[in-house]
């Protein structure tokens, strides 16, 4: 070698490990890691300890042990003698019941109010905007015991309110007429069946041709008249065959002591789906005109040139676009009313939260039922985001 | 030269002048839907507006609300200390007013905000039963003195400019802490205790703590979920969709119940920091994702320049992208203070007494049993309106803020 020669910087000292950001990113997030575990040790460990010496070491094992407190209401069947597992069931299926049900009536009141705030007519318009006024601004939990303070007044069941002699409210809840099955239900159910069968066949068989075709096409809304339809005509033909319509409706009776006929929902249940309604309603409202108000004006007028009627303008070119707006905010509020359902424990509406409150009161078993709880709440809201997020794709697709 | 080029003189659009009838049958009578909607309406409104105020007038439960003013404000404080939240409140006021006159926009729309309110409250308190103590002021004067400190200090700001900047805000991070020591006690004050606390007093403090407190949390959780790190970038994404997943009731239930049990030798808190411990790390989630919306929104170019004139990571992210995200999600934030000022009314499930709460326990007090139908609908009605104040006001803030952001970007 000839003296003298700067020295070759080699590769590997060019640049120490400590101003590598590659090696410092794998540090950091080692340190972090173990960070992160170690204050999950701390706390659990400090939990474990403090459990012992109280006795209570976390266990499921309660699950099994009969529950031995009533619950007013229940879908499935449930007395004090079954365990604290099967009642913790029945909150979850209650939760599900006022969730499901408020979303479906937030929706349709929903969809109303997002239509009269962008109605051309003064009075509605202005009614729309200090009904969301009024009821965003106000906390949900004190509208809830409004309400429930409100079915707190009703009388005693002889002297039930009646509304058109269909429902009928009273302290110990409201009793509504209800469609009932009658003898030939059976006999329509085929007819229902069929429609379904043969919507199917043709939804299939109409899909198969636009794919041959290669042209797209609606098949979809067709099934659904298709099978409306036959189940329609089976309901007129089984009346005609034995003089009994199918399905009748029910119409509540006061006996001395109670109502025979229609079904009784509690004031609890009345008064949380009425305040859960009226609450998302209005941000759904909201959602629902901002999303017609991001169709530009000029897709309408576009429409209406080409010579579509208002009706279709609004069907056919105003919804599909407002619908892809609409839907992923619109997730959120179904997410937050199953969520805002927790608030049920303040009106003793026996939902998932109050029963595993019930739970954790006489069991002491903190732990596993803050895990049950957060996992069930967890797993309604996945649910619920992967079908919202199924048909935001499906709708999605139509763009082109 | 013919400069004499005929200038268009600019005209004002012809003024649309349209009479009664003609403003009634196009917004009213445009078609005979709009007429059965029209006159349908008007009757539930006629009726509604009718027996409401019939009510209102005949009402009998009216001082429950108005005798118990005090319970709903502050619940328990000792009525011989009034004077420091008063003197809290007189703080950050004064502090809110000072700003309104250094920095203006969105301080400015705060502060005529919380003076509206001041004056509105004000003159309501005229109203208000006096305390037997008189160590604080009464209600209507100490609301004109809010009013008035907070015009007071925009001026006293205007006059001093810029030199106030910092000590302005070191006094700004310093107010959260003295707010909490004049409240609590300490240094010579006498303690009073957090049970003692409640009413609207502890509402605002839980919904403030929670925006303040989970700020810093909120932005690390913001920045992790954008960071290349796997490992913080996976923690982060579970914090947020965990907590964002669960309702507010079963985070506030396990900081009362499990917060005792993670700290070694079975050490009792207070439940006032259990539930302010619970709600920033609810709000730190929502927080984040406010934030992220915000970091999203930023054009990437901006990293780019920042790194390619030689600023590391830390320095893009404090000094470019923060700063801009933040002011792009100051509209949002305010909603989300307005949703937190809202469900912190969720801490009665706890047993905290927030204003809420307070209303609750009017409705149970025994001399009104003998009320026919209960003093509910006037309690609560009181609670619902001071509800409706603040959360109105602040989300018509949001709104011309929104506006401004809006107009600033074209």
């Amino acid at each position: 070698m000839a003296a003298g020669s700067p020295p070759v910087p080699s590769g590997k000292t060019a640049i120490p490990f400590y101003r590598d950001t590659r090696v410092i990113a794998i540090i950091a997030q080692v340190v972090f890691a173990l960070a992160v575990i170690a204050l999950i040790w701390f706390l659990y460990s400090n939990m474990i300890n403090g459990l012992r010496q109280a006795n209570l070491l976390p266990t499921f094992s309660f699950l099994s042990v009969p529950a031995g407190f009533p619950i007013a209401e229940s879908v499935i069947e449930y007395d004090p003698s079954m365990t604290y597992g099967r009642a913790f069931v029945v909150g979850i299926l209650n939760t599900v019941r006022v969730a499901g049900i408020g979303i479906i009536l937030a929706t349709l009141l929903g969809l109303i109010l997002g239509i009269a705030r962008l109605s051309d007519n003064w009075l509605l318009r202005n009614v729309a905007l200090v009904y969301v006024e009024i009821v965003r601004n106000v906390p949900l939990l004190l509208q809830l015991i409004f309400w429930f303070s409100l079915t707190r007044l009703f009388p005693r069941i002889q002297e039930s309110i009646s509304v058109f002699d269909l429902i009928f409210l009273h302290n110990r809840g409201i009793t509504l007429a209800w469609p009932q099955a009658a003898n030939d239900f059976e006999a329509w159910m085929q007819w229902v069946y069929g429609g379904i069968v043969i919507g199917v066949i043709f939804y299939v068989v109409r899909r198969i041709q636009f794919a041959r075709r290669d042209r797209p096409g609606v098949a979809l809304p067709y099934a659904f008249l298709i099978a409306f339809g036959v189940g329609l005509i089976g309901f007129f033909v089984t009346y005609a065959v034995n003089g009994v319509w199918p399905v009748s409706l029910s119409i509540p009776e006061l006996q001395r002591f109670n109502f025979v006929g229609g079904i009784t929902v509690t004031n609890s249940f009345a008064a949380m789906l009425v305040g859960l309604v009226i609450y998302t309603a209005v941000f759904i409202g909201e959602i629902v005109r901002s999303g017609i108000l991001a169709v530009s004006k000029g897709q309408r007028e576009a429409a209406r040139a080409l010579g579509l009627t208002p009706g279709q303008t609004m069907r056919l070119v105003i919804l599909p676009q407002a619908l892809r707006v609409i839907i992923p905010p619109l997730t959120s509020q179904y997410l937050n009313l199953t969520k805002n359902s927790s608030l049920a424990i303040a009106i003793a509406y026996p939902d998932l939260f109050y029963i595993a409150n019930t739970i954790n009161n006489q069991t002491g078993q903190a732990v596993p039922v803050i895990l049950m709880l957060m996992a069930s709440y967890l797993s309604v809201s996945l649910l619920t985001s992967l079908f919202m997020n199924w048909y935001n794709r499906r709708i999605q697709l139509v763009e082109r | 030269m013919a400069t004499e080029v005929s200038r268009p003189t600019s005209r004002r659009a012809p003024r649309q002048q349209i009479g009664l009838i003609e403003w009634l049958r196009k917004n009213l009578f445009s078609t005979w839907y709009n007429v059965i909607i029209t006159v349908v309406l008007l009757y539930i409104v006629a009726q509604t507006v009718i027996s409401f105020v019939s009510w209102v007038v005949t009402a009998p439960g009216w001082p429950a609300a108005f005798t118990n003013i005090k319970l709903l404000l502050t619940w328990t404080y000792p009525v011989d200390q009034l004077w420091r939240p008063q003197a809290a409140m007189a703080l950050v006021l004064l502090l809110l007013g000072l700003s309104s006159g250094l920095w203006g926009g969105i301080a400015r729309m705060v502060a005529w905000g919380a003076a509206a309110i001041s004056v509105v409250i004000g003159l309501a308190a005229f109203t208000f039963p006096d305390l037997p103590d008189q160590t604080s002021l009464p209600g209507w004067l100490f609301m004109f003195l809010c009013a008035v400190l907070l015009a007071g200090g925009d001026l006293l700001a205007r006059r001093l400019g810029q030199k106030l900047r910092w000590p302005l805000i070191v006094a700004w991070l310093l107010s959260y802490p003295a707010v909490i020591l004049i409240l609590r006690g300490g240094l010579g004050l006498p303690v009073v205790e957090t049970k003692l606390w409640g009413g609207l007093m502890l509402t605002l403090i839980l919904a403030i703590s929670g925006i303040v407190l989970s700020f810093p949390l909120g932005v690390l959780l913001a920045l992790g979920r954008r960071s290349s790190l796997p490992v913080i970038r996976t923690f982060c994404v579970l914090y947020i969709e965990l907590i964002r997943g669960v309702p507010l009731v079963t985070v506030l239930f396990m900081g009362a119940l499990l917060l005792p049990l993670f700290l070694p030798g079975g050490e009792s808190i207070d439940a006032l920091v259990r539930a302010t411990i619970a709600v920033t790390l609810f709000s730190a989630a929502y927080l984040a994702e406010n934030v992220r919306g915000g970091l999203q929104a930023i054009p990437k170019g901006q990293v780019e320049a920042a790194r390619a004139l030689g600023l590391n990571v830390f320095q893009t992210t404090l000094l470019i992208t923060l700063p801009q995200a933040l002011r792009a999600v100051v509209p949002v934030l305010v909603g989300q203070f307005i949703a937190l000022f809202k469900d912190t009314s969720l801490v009665v499930i706890i047993g905290l007494v927030d204003l809420l709460g307070a209303a609750q326990n009017i409705v149970g007090q025994p001399q009104w049993l003998g009320t026919p139908g209960g003093v509910w609908r006037e309690t609560f009605l009181v609670i619902a309106a001071i509800y409706w104040v603040f959360s109105f006001t602040m989300s018509r803030i949001s709104k011309r803020i929104e506006d401004q952001i809006a107009r600033s970007r074209h």
